[in-house]
């Protein structure tokens, strides 16, 4: 008989899943649209009275971004600039009414192919915090985010949250997402770009995903290593760098269409790394 | 919560609801939304989707914005809950609702309470917001009517003082009046299909097909009964009491309210189910006992083969029907032209993305049935439900619900075979509400097309030929197929002087959803050809494409390819001659913008014309209206036309008022029961101000007239007689003489009224004959309009800058209301150029299929031209389609200039265009 259970304390919902395995529910705006009008026998585990998973933590090594920090939260939290491309997304997500109520965490379980949340915790180097009754556990997202709609998290474990480092030198985080219209779009592609930067403005280290090109969100090694110890330049990303894609035709875009976007976009998230003054025109 | 309870069972709740502390039980799973208007009967707040894709739902949370879909009520405990109810202040209107009120932001009024929470909560933090903090606030609710410009003006509007009443009395006709159903929209207190239940009420679910074409059997249902006792009945073909076929043409009735072993499209209603609520939605798809055997598809590319599998026994070769219109020698006038041009266009389904889906409920009374829901076409439905029920048309009675936005879909039947069916058989009141992805899997869409397009034009830039031939997918039913295949080829000239015409259309059966009817009926699709080869002739002659088009456009006195002689009011030559100075200014900014081309960023400027006959094609579409005087002193219109959110309550009354010569005022209004109002046909082919204007107008004239000569004023004395109303006593002053007419002192007839009037008007038109030659219209409406677009040369995206329309309406009844035609047409066809395409199975919800946004319709200026029609209600003609058809072409002229690529398919998606550029490098 389906069920459901809104427990106030992290025990109790770990102890709930040790029993059996139930479907997590938070700020919904996944949950509901995939059932529509019809009702499943299921067990619902609704994790949004678990307060100890509420607050966003900012400190000089890290950014916590606990599992019911919804996106509208997100994008007004005082985050270092090495978050500015997560926080664009939160602000490009659906419409603010979804941004008020959905989770930056749910849309990382969710592993929707294009969930806009991805790129920007790959190219933040971020890691997912799970925890069972066995204990808790860190992982890479790219360890966490196995395919589409499948994730590395066991039926008893939850997640608590994002930990995203931050490092000494100073950097910037750029998010390019191309959708059909303006808002309430689902991405056809996009990138996020975060560089770090050595004092006389040289990228020290990239990380470059791109996003709604694959069964998952993927990272650019090629593109990485060409951008490190050079100063932001659209020239430096080529063809060759985005082999590592594997996008599909589907009714938003043709797959060859999402790889040319996706080079202009990350010529335009790279050219968006440089200061106002030296940015060159992508 | 410790330990897990039923997802079934109610929890107890409390939290505070407009700031008033609510307690009560619901499953903690129940969304909000079903929670504020099933358990607590605020129906303020509409579902449009479930899905939060668009944002009708919208209600405050703790004073942010929210999709009241998507939130459990288990997590609303604690905390507070505002919505559309919470928003008027002692009883009036807040000043955000009397801005939208005073800006006709409410069109249908089913997005508007989510659009007022949203602006509520943009207002709260932000006193004084610019346009972009409104369209980032607003941005998470769709619109389908007003093109969004008139809720930014009232949201940036907030604090200004009302403008000052409008003039009234004699002033009624040409005044901005605010909607007379405005308040009650804004209040969320409007009754839509969904928003009344009535006691003891069963619901319905629909089983449709999953497959485009196949064949079914039904299997054993015992096993389904045993496991769900809640499932009361189970309706199937055989239990249909009359005729198992509807549709609106009499020779093209054949849909059946319940497939009978064989189904032509997915979607296709199968069997109805009927139960509580609870039971029916706990039924997975995969326990119903149907066997399917798929069979091939029929589509629109194949259907016309000859190896192509007939779908209808009478269509041989998948032809619905044929269109054709004739005149002079197109090979010969092709062949003298100096300059030719030749395009093919193809366009998809549209979907008309209304945000109310279908929803209503019937119930039987005695050996009548009534139907309460949404609908443009009252008195057809009664008709046709009749056949279907087996009973006489009077036994019908059709109560329209307020419409949450039409443009053509709600023509057709949708739920009302099957609640009406239900009602009738079980006795009890039945109700039905489909999901979004069952509104859009089952109902009728925009035509595609697939066009081939020819035209000339002599060495001074006169067109001398136009060839044209259309293919048009009409899916699996007739629906209102004939009606595009012959109202295509009347407009495929364009708006302009061709001497020689063949213009002909072919509508093709598919295994596809019904095509049926949709703001222009395939005249949008066919403009996108015409309007492109206007162009490319007017760039062969090396002139400008406005001078081309005003030196070829259709004037008093010419005669179109039908033989039809055009009178006053064929006035687009005055539209593009107020466009040419924007024209020019745009083409010069657009020009210095690229000279100076930052990055891969292009701007094109692009025109195009429109004409369309306003009423039915060739054939009769009277309307009639009745007003009249109670014992009370009211004065009562009844009016049978359905306002569907483009305003014709409110334009019947100032029509009436102004013949009558009361104040508007002074007016009641009994809209669209068919137990109580005429016949005023169907709000579509934009006829309403024409058609049941003119029968208001007539009407009301004739009530005058009665009243007139009740006071003895001399036959004489009608114009300058001045009419008031005091205490329920009507005064007559002329000539010096003021006379007491007491309505109380008079017997009333049997509807109640002491005096009375009625107006019929059928506009004077004659049949086509077999080369398209007669009088389709009474009126024509003209427009032209330019689209300014910026395109991203490397992403091949497209952005619409703005868009200047001149439309000539004859005389602008309520100038706010036209202007909210010209938004929201617009906002369609930009829709249709650059990204609406309804793709069975796959786009079967508002998040794959994409309708424009807040933050996607640009600025629009218009210019109302207003050149009186000879036979229009003080000269009026309609807008409600000629808005669309015009925007969608401009937009592609405009691509083709910004790049030097010409689309050639709609929707121009980013990957097409990019596609397009690729190929011409």
């Amino acid at each position: 008989m389906a069920s459901y259970l809104r427990p106030t304390a992290l025990s109790e919902a770990l102890a709930e899943l040790a029993r059996r395995p139930c479907v997590l529910l938070a700020g919904g705006t996944d949950f509901y649209p995939a059932r529509g009008r019809l009702t499943r026998d299921e067990d619902v585990l609704d994790i949004t009275a678990l307060a100890e998973l509420r607050a966003i933590r900012i400190t000089p090594e890290e950014i916590w971004i606990p599992a019911l920090a919804t996106w509208r939260e997100i994008a007004e939290a005082p985050l270092p600039p090495a978050c500015a491309g997560l926080q664009q997304a939160a602000r490009a997500i659906g419409g603010e009414p979804v941004q008020n109520a959905a989770t930056l965490i749910g849309n990382l379980c969710n592993a929707s192919p294009a969930a806009d949340g991805v790129p920007n915790g790959l190219a933040l180097d971020a890691a997912v915090e799970l925890a069972s009754q066995a204990g808790r556990r860190r992982l890479a997202l790219a360890d966490f985010i196995l395919g589409n709609r499948r994730t590395a998290r066991a039926p008893d474990e939850l997640v608590l949250g994002l930990s995203i480092p931050l490092s000494p030198l100073p950097a910037r985080g750029v998010f390019e997402k191309l959708g059909a219209r303006a808002y309430l779009v689902i991405s056809i592609v996009m990138v996020a770009v975060v560089a770090r930067f050595l004092p006389d403005g040289r990228i020290a280290e990239a990380r470059a995903a791109v996003g709604a090109c694959g069964d998952r969100a993927r990272r650019l090694p090629a593109l990485e290593a060409a951008l490190a110890g050079n100063r932001p330049d659209p020239a430096l990303v080529a063809s060759t760098h985005l082999a590592v894609l594997d996008p599909i035709d589907d009714v938003r875009a043709s797959a060859a269409y999402r790889r040319i976007a996706a080079l202009a976009l990350l010529r335009r998230a790279v050219a968006a790394l440089a200061p106002d003054r030296e940015r060159p025109a992508a | 919560m410790r330990h897990p309870v039923s997802s079934a069972a109610p929890i107890p709740l409390a939290f505070a609801l407009n700031g008033a502390p609510v307690t009560l039980q619901a499953p903690p799973l129940m969304r909000l939304a079903d929670l504020l208007r099933e358990r607590l009967r605020l129906t303020g707040t509409k579902i449009g989707c479930d899905a939060g894709d668009c944002g009708a739902c919208t209600v405050l949370l703790d004073g942010r914005q929210v999709s009241a879909c998507l939130v459990p009520a288990a997590q609303v405990a604690g905390r507070r809950v505002e919505t559309v109810e919470g928003l008027a202040q002692a009883g009036g209107l807040s000043a955000l609702q009397a801005a939208f009120l005073r800006h006709g932001a409410a069109q249908c009024g089913i997005c508007t309470p989510g659009m007022l929470m949203a602006a509520e909560d943009l207002r709260r933090r932000n006193q004084a917001p610019d346009e972009q903090a409104v369209r980032d606030a607003l941005g998470g609710v769709l619109c389908r009517c007003t093109g969004y410009r008139k809720i930014i003006e009232a949201v940036l509007d907030v604090a200004s003082s009302p403008r000052a009443p409008e003039p009234e009395a004699q002033g009624a006709v040409g005044a901005r009046v605010a909607k007379v159903d405005g308040i009650a929209k804004l209040l969320g207190k409007e009754a839509f299909g969904a928003d009344l239940v009535p006691e003891g009420c069963l619901s319905l679910r629909a089983i449709r097909s999953p497959h485009a074409h196949a064949r079914f059997r039904l299997g054993d249902f015992s096993a389904l009964r045993a496991a769900y006792p809640g499932l009361l009945r189970i309706l199937t073909a055989a239990d249909i009491p009359g005729r198992n076929l509807f549709g609106i043409y009499p020779t093209g009735k054949d849909q059946p309210v319940l497939a009978a072993g064989y189904v032509r499209y997915r979607g296709e209603a199968v069997l109805a189910l009927l139960g509580d609520a609870a039971t029916l939605a706990a039924i997975p798809e995969a326990d119903i006992p149907i066997l399917w055997e798929e069979l091939p598809p029929v589509t629109f590319a194949e259907a016309a083969r000859p190896s192509a599998v007939r779908l209808h026994a009478d269509a041989p070769g998948n032809v619905l029907c044929r269109g054709r219109v004739v005149s002079g020698d197109a090979a010969a006038g092709l062949a003298a032209g100096a300059v030719r041009a030749e395009i093919s266009v193809e366009t998809g389904f549209v979907e008309h993305a209304y945000i109310e889906p279908e929803a209503g409920f019937a119930r039987r009374i005695g050996d009548r049935v009534e139907i309460f829901a949404c609908t443009q076409t009252p008195y057809m439905d009664r008709d046709e439900l009749a056949g279907i029920l087996g009973l006489a048309p009077a036994q019908v009675r059709i109560i329209p619900s307020a419409v949450g936005g039409g443009f053509g879909g709600k023509l057709d039947l949708s739920l009302q075979p099957l609640i009406a069916t239900a009602a009738w058989l079980t006795g009890q009141p039945v109700r039905m509400v489909y999901t979004r992805s069952e509104s859009m899997a089952s109902t009728t869409k925009r035509h595609p097309a697939r066009i081939t397009a020819e035209a000339a034009a002599d060495g001074e830039g006169r067109l001398t030929a136009l060839r044209f031939h259309g293919d048009f997918n009409t899916g699996a039913y007739a629906s209102w197929g004939p009606t595009v295949a012959g109202r295509v080829p009347v407009h495929a000239m364009g708006p302009y002087r061709v001497p020689n015409v063949a213009a002909t259309s072919t509508a093709l059966y598919t295994t596809d959803p019904p095509a049926g009817a949709f703001r222009g009926f395939g005249v949008p699709q066919a403009a996108l050809a015409t309007e492109a080869l206007m162009d490319m002739l007017a760039a062969r002659l090396g002139q400008d494409a406005l001078e081309f088009r005003l030196a070829n456009a259709l004037r008093p006195g010419d005669r179109t390819a039908t033989g039809q002689l055009l009178g006053a009011g064929a006035a687009l030559v005055a539209c593009l001659e107020a466009l040419r100075p924007r024209w020019r200014a745009l083409r010069a900014e657009a020009a210095a913008f690229n000279a100076a081309a930052p990055g891969a960023l292009r701007r094109g400027v692009g025109i195009a014309c429109m004409w369309y006959g306003i009423g039915n094609t060739g054939m009769s579409n009277p309307s009639e209206m009745v007003i009249g005087v109670t014992g009370e002193g009211r004065v009562i219109l009844y009016s049978g036309a359905v306002d569907i959110g483009q305003g014709s309550n409110t334009i019947m009354l100032q029509i009436a008022a102004q013949a009558l010569g009361l104040p508007m005022g002074a007016l009641d209004l009994v809209a669209g029961d068919t137990d109580r109002t005429r016949d005023a046909g169907k709000t579509s082919a934009s006829r309403q101000t024409f058609v049941s204007g003119n029968a208001a107008r007539l009407a009301a004239l004739s009530l005058r007239e009665a009243i007139l000569r009740l006071a003895n004023a001399a036959p004489g004395a009608a114009p300058g007689a001045a009419l008031s109303l005091h205490g329920g006593k009507i005064m007559v002053a002329h000539d010096g003489i003021e006379t007491v007419l007491d309505p109380a002192a008079m017997a009333p007839d049997a509807a109640g009224l002491v005096l009375r009037g009625e107006g019929r008007y059928d506009p004077p038109t004659t049949a086509l004959d077999d080369d398209g030659q007669g009088i389709p219209y009474a009126a024509f409406a003209f427009a032209a309009q330019i689209a300014t677009v910026e395109v991203d040369l490397a992403l091949g995206t497209t952005r619409v800058l703005g868009i200047v329309a001149a439309h000539e309406v004859g005389r602008a009844i309520n100038p706010t209301l036209v202007e909210g035609q010209i938004h929201g047409g617009i906002a369609q066809g930009l829709g249709l150029a650059l990204m609406e395409e309804y793709i069975p199975g796959r786009t079967e919800n508002l998040h794959d299929y994409l309708i424009p946004t807040i933050g996607d319709v640009p600025p629009i200026e218009i210019f109302l031209i207003e050149e009186a029609d000879p036979l229009g209600p003080f000269g009026a003609k309609g807008v409600g389609e000629p808005a669309l058809i015009a925007t969608a072409p401009a937009i592609f002229n405009a691509i083709a200039d910004a790049t030097g690529v010409r689309p050639t398919r709609a929707p121009c998606t980013p990957d097409r265009l990019r596609a397009l550029l690729e190929k011409a490098r």
